[in-house]
């Protein structure tokens, strides 16, 4: 379990990484969404797995896994919410500004595709 | 309080006069002379205490912390300065009256310079050298204010930078000097710092203190090298530069080197340091003053040379030659100020300060002239005037110092003697000759009250330099007794010594002066010279501007390579930086005892390879194809809420499970708006591009592995103790609740959560201002293709029909439905997440997905014609309900967000316990309900917008950037 978990952190934190350094804002706000699901297993899975061992106080338990780090995640995961918000409206206001979806206003290394008229 | 109030009046003074009216000249010299009478007054009644020789201090605490009191301290020295400070100050006032047109903006002009004299006061009354340090920088900044005055003049604005800049670096020299002192001592105290003298000079850092601290003085002082920008500093209006460069700013430096004289002197290198540095000076200056076409610039080069002056008699550091310097001090403000008064009348009545063009003066200007005749024999030296008293103890104690055998010193002072009485005799020849007639005005002479100060000052000379010892005496008395305290010579001050070696040194200064004057006119044409013979060379301002220009293109240079606006590389940077760092910091751990691992499930692991397929797919689609990315990623989230469910998170399941729809759907909203996908063109796709996605990829791979054994680290080696007991053992007992992690969001950590529900209102108002007066852009506007097929008969109807009678009815019956049931299972989740999976958090969200659903299917317009959302308010009802929550346990005595647990009794629905945690809860939700309708409906309504744009905002439309 403990590898599956850590290999999937991998997996998902690569493919954010890959996103957040595109030029386009898309990828970017799609990277940093993946790269806020393995930072929050990451933060879960400090407090070590446990399977059915929910942290609810109930008198057939057998025992509980640690409550802090799901008290933080559950905070994590909405602010979350908020940053993407804020990101997907900021790129919709740059690009409206600067008339491309490029993350920099001007690259020149980058081709800036030029503004299609309608 | 009374020594409190000399410094306090002057920057109340200034805060009123800037208030005044623009063209109150007078209400504004009434109270600038009414703030310098007070504060001379003040400090003449402590002149019994000065006199009697006793110290006086006001302590009041600044930084106790830090050993810091705020000290006003007077002795001799303090109060002799405070009068010169406070008298000078009273006929510049009054010289200023006269002198500022009605033109100029005077609240600024008295209000600088009340508060350049409270900072004045502050250097001269501290005891505490930090608060010395403190009131030497307001000098710094309140003298580049004034020298700035007429700041749309550039040479103003180029010499008040140069001289703060110059005076505000060794001011910060000085205060690493005065740390450094402060170091040795033990403490800031003046007092303490002063009887210190012996450990101090025995110190390893003696010399670092030294050299910082004489850095400050020179610098301020106009000492050489940094002489350069006090003849620049004359760009201000004449009572500043009579004010400033007589009596005030450049003789902060010396008066420091006075101060410390017992603490840091005695030692050859106070003697070269200072010494050297005065000997230079006092040549410098007064060479180059002959050569000057400027009244003021040669009063300026003077003032150099007459502060090297002082500073080589503090650089010879014997009793006597201190006596000499502090005489010197009171001497050359009294003639200076009224020469500059005299250069400012000049200039006000004839219009021209060049003195190749003035003379003949005293036919227009008689009175003037012979105040100005007098004060410039004081400033050469002549006898009987104050100027000789002191340059004769100058004279004696040059030739003290190079005793029979060396001579050197005896020579500059001469040469210097020799110098000084030409540059008064070209001064003074301005009143004689034939009268100018190409002045740009036709002079006459200056109001009785504005020559009144430098009639006074004038007086001053005479009679101190007849009568000393009565005139002067005493307070010179004063003075010399705080500094040198037991070692105070018997010294004589009186016009007559009898014939001897100082008096011949006088008279070959007086002969020999004018002699070389006569010489430089008549034979080497000095009305001609643009340029300082021999010296011009060492041009200081030069190499000021020079240094300058190299600090700004060495700044210029370093954020050209080391600096970037562009997001990628700051990316990539951080995220190197992040892999990197920790590799470097991280040692040998210290144990490798690992905890039995959990078994391996195979379904958990199809499950998760579903997650990473989908990741790894939506990285590898989101250039081409948004939705499909969009849709993976969202696979890869419902992936995690999996997880979390799995290992015993039922909350976070929830929360995750909830989040990801909203996420999906604003991103879903904003997408619509983004410029369409250019098609991919592999073949196309250049090799630099391709670098950039294999670094890219390198990077990435790096930074999965890197958090792959991180994680797995963690996950296999045994927890330290945590905190977690402490929750799991009171959830119940003291939080009243059985779901500990909802226990943990509203009542042990309900601060946090407070936070965090703040955040999420900034976060969907920020959202809200920022799409208030967005326009999509015009190439977005447009029906996609797939929706605008004529044989589509939906493509006519709007999203209400469309839901009401169209393609969606069946959808429409069903999810209208649903609004109930999504608001009962809403208002379930949220009663329960006290004791079981659940809460504000999850409830707030499942309530808003209801009512987002509805907006899916038909529309914005519906859906506001049918129900009155206002996310604005639920924003505010559930921040005000939270935090009133929190604030009502002070009703109780109890600290903020303090839970109460109430158990009521009630029929029908039988025992039921309320924390009041439950009510902050119900903030909770109603704030994330209110947040989420808030960012998502105002993006929904971008739609609405971009329906009416075509028609009715089409002007507006060709004005945008294209």
């Amino acid at each position: 379990m403990e590898f599956i978990v850590a290999s999937s952190i991998a997996m998902m934190m690569a493919a954010g990484v890959y996103l957040v350094l595109r030029a386009q804002t898309f990828p970017v706000v799609l990277g940093l969404s993946l790269m806020t699901y393995a930072v929050n297993v990451f933060l879960f899975a400090t407090g070590k797995l446990a399977i059915n061992l929910p942290p609810v106080i109930n008198a057939d338990a057998a025992g509980y896994t640690d409550p802090l780090p799901q008290a933080l995640v559950l905070t994590a995961i909405v602010i979350s919410f908020g940053m993407t918000a804020v990101i997907v409206v900021m790129a919709l206001r740059a690009y409206l500004e600067s008339g491309n979806d490029h993350v920099d206003l001007s690259a020149p290394d980058q081709p800036i595709s030029k503004r299609r008229s309608s | 309080m009374l020594l409190f109030s000399l410094i306090f009046v002057p920057f109340v003074g200034s805060l009123v006069a800037a208030l005044l009216p623009a063209d109150a000249r007078n209400r504004e010299a009434w109270l600038a002379g009414g703030v310098t009478v007070y504060g001379l007054v003040v400090a003449a009644s402590l002149y019994p205490e000065i006199a009697a020789g006793e110290i006086l201090r006001h302590d009041l605490p600044w930084l106790p912390a830090q050993g810091l009191d705020f000290v006003l301290r007077v002795d001799g020295l303090a109060w002799v300065f405070t009068m010169l400070v406070l008298a000078i100050g009273f006929l510049v006032v009054l010289y200023a009256r006269y002198y500022m047109s009605p033109s100029d903006p005077v609240p600024r002009f008295f209000s600088f310079l009340l508060a350049f004299m409270g900072s004045m006061l502050g250097v001269v009354l501290s005891g505490n050298l930090v608060q010395l340090v403190v009131f030497w920088e307001l000098t710094s900044l309140t003298s580049f204010l004034l020298i700035a005055y007429w700041h749309h003049r550039a040479d103003a604005r180029r010499g008040a930078r140069m001289a703060f800049t110059v005076t505000a670096t060794g001011g910060l020299c000085l205060m690493a000097g005065v740390l450094v002192l402060g170091h040795i001592v033990g403490s800031y105290d003046l007092d303490v710092v002063l009887a210190a003298g012996d450990r101090i000079r025995a110190h390893d850092l003696y010399l670092v203190a030294l050299v910082l601290i004489a850095l400050g003085a020179l610098t301020k002082s106009a000492q050489f090298p940094f002489h350069f920008w006090l003849p620049h500093a004359m760009a201000a209006p004449t009572p500043v530069s009579s004010y400033l460069h007589s009596a005030t700013m450049v003789k902060a430096g010396v008066f420091l080197l006075v101060r410390l004289w017992p603490a840091l002197s005695g030692t050859p290198e106070w003697s070269w340091i200072i010494g050297g540095a005065g000997v230079c000076t006092l040549l410098i200056g007064a060479f180059a003053a002959i050569f000057q076409h400027d009244l003021k610039g040669l009063l300026a080069y003077s003032t150099i040379s007459h502060l090297g002056l002082i500073t080589v008699l503090i650089g010879i550091g014997t009793p006597l030659a201190m006596v000499a310097a502090i005489f010197h001090i009171l001497n050359h403000a009294t003639f200076k100020a009224s020469l500059f008064m005299a250069a400012g009348i000049i200039d006000h009545e004839t219009g021209t300060r060049d003195m190749r063009v003035l003379r003949g003066l005293r036919h227009k200007l008689p009175i003037t002239a012979t105040l100005a005749i007098v004060a410039g024999a004081a400033m050469a030296g002549v006898p009987l005037l104050n100027g000789f008293l002191s340059k004769e103890m100058f004279f004696s104690e040059a030739l003290l110092v190079g005793s029979d055998r060396n001579w050197w010193m005896s020579a500059a002072a001469v040469a210097m003697g020799i110098f000084s009485v030409a540059y008064s005799l070209r001064f003074i020849a301005i009143f004689f000759g034939p009268p100018a007639t190409d002045l740009p005005r036709v002079p006459h002479e200056p109001p009785r009250w504005m020559r009144f100060p430098v009639e006074l000052l004038v007086l001053a000379c005479l009679v101190v330099g007849v009568v000393p010892a009565i005139s002067i005496g005493p307070i010179l008395d004063v003075a010399v007794h705080a500094t040198l305290g037991a070692s105070t010579p018997q010294y004589d001050l009186a016009p007559w010594h009898g014939f001897n070696l100082p008096l011949l040194m006088s008279v070959i200064a007086l002969v020999g002066g004018v002699l070389f004057y006569v010489v430089l006119r008549n034979r080497f044409d000095l009305h001609a010279r643009t340029r300082t013979p021999l010296i011009y060379r060492f041009n200081g301002a030069q190499a000021y501007e020079t240094v300058m220009l190299r600090l700004t293109s060495g700044a210029e240079w370093l954020l050209r390579w080391l600096g970037t606006s562009r997001l990628q590389p700051q990316l990539l940077i951080m995220i190197i930086a992040m892999l990197g760092v920790p590799l470097l910091l991280a040692g040998v751990p210290t144990q490798w005892t690992t905890i039995p691992r959990q078994g391996t499930d195979p379904l958990f692991a199809l499950v998760w390879v579903i997650g990473c397929v989908c990741a790894v797919a939506g990285a590898w689609m989101a250039k081409y194809h948004r939705l499909a990315a969009l849709s993976l990623i969202g696979g890869t989230g419902i992936i995690t809420a999996i997880t979390f469910l799995w290992l015993s998170a039922p909350d976070l399941a929830l929360t995750q499970l909830m989040v990801e729809t909203v996420t999906t759907v604003l991103i879903l909203l904003g997408l619509r708006w983004l410029p369409p996908r250019i098609e991919a063109k592999e073949l196309e796709t250049p090799s630099g591009v391709w670098l950039h996605r294999s670094r890219d990829m390198a990077v990435a791979v790096a930074g999965g592995l890197a958090m792959a054994a991180l994680t797995y680290a963690v996950l296999i080696h045994p927890a330290s103790d945590t905190i977690s007991d402490f929750f799991l053992l009171r959830a119940l007992s003291e939080g009243g609740g059985s779901n500990v992690v909802n226990v943990l969001l509203v009542d042990f950590r309900s601060f946090d959560t407070l936070g965090e529900v703040t955040v999420l209102s900034i976060v969907a108002l920020t959202v809200y201002a920022l799409l208030r007066r967005f326009r999509p852009a015009p190439e977005s506007t447009g029906v996609p293709a797939q929706q605008g097929h004529s044989l589509d008969p939906a493509s006519h109807q709007t999203p209400a029909e469309q839901a009401n009678s169209g393609y969606l009815m069946v959808a429409g019956i069903y999810l209208r439905l649903l609004l109930p049931f999504l608001g009962v299972i809403a208002v379930y989740f949220f009663m329960r997440g006290h004791n079981l999976p659940g809460g504000g958090f999850v409830a707030g969200l499942i309530f808003a997905v209801a009512i987002l659903v509805q907006y899916m299917l038909a529309g914005a317009v519906w859906v506001e014609n049918h129900l009155r959302v206002r996310p604005h308010r639920w924003l505010a009802f559930g921040l005000v309900l939270a935090c009133t929550t929190g604030l009502g346990a002070w009703l109780f005595e109890y600290p903020f967000l303090t839970t109460h647990t109430a158990h009521v009794t009630l029929p029908l629905l039988g025992d039921l316990h309320l924390p009041s945690a439950f009510v902050f809860d119900l903030g909770v939700f109603a704030a994330v309900v209110g947040t989420t309708m808030l960012i998502l409906v105002a993006l929904a309504h971008q739609s609405v917008r971009a329906h009416r744009l075509p028609s009715e905002e089409a002007p507006q439309d060709s004005r945008r950037p294209s």
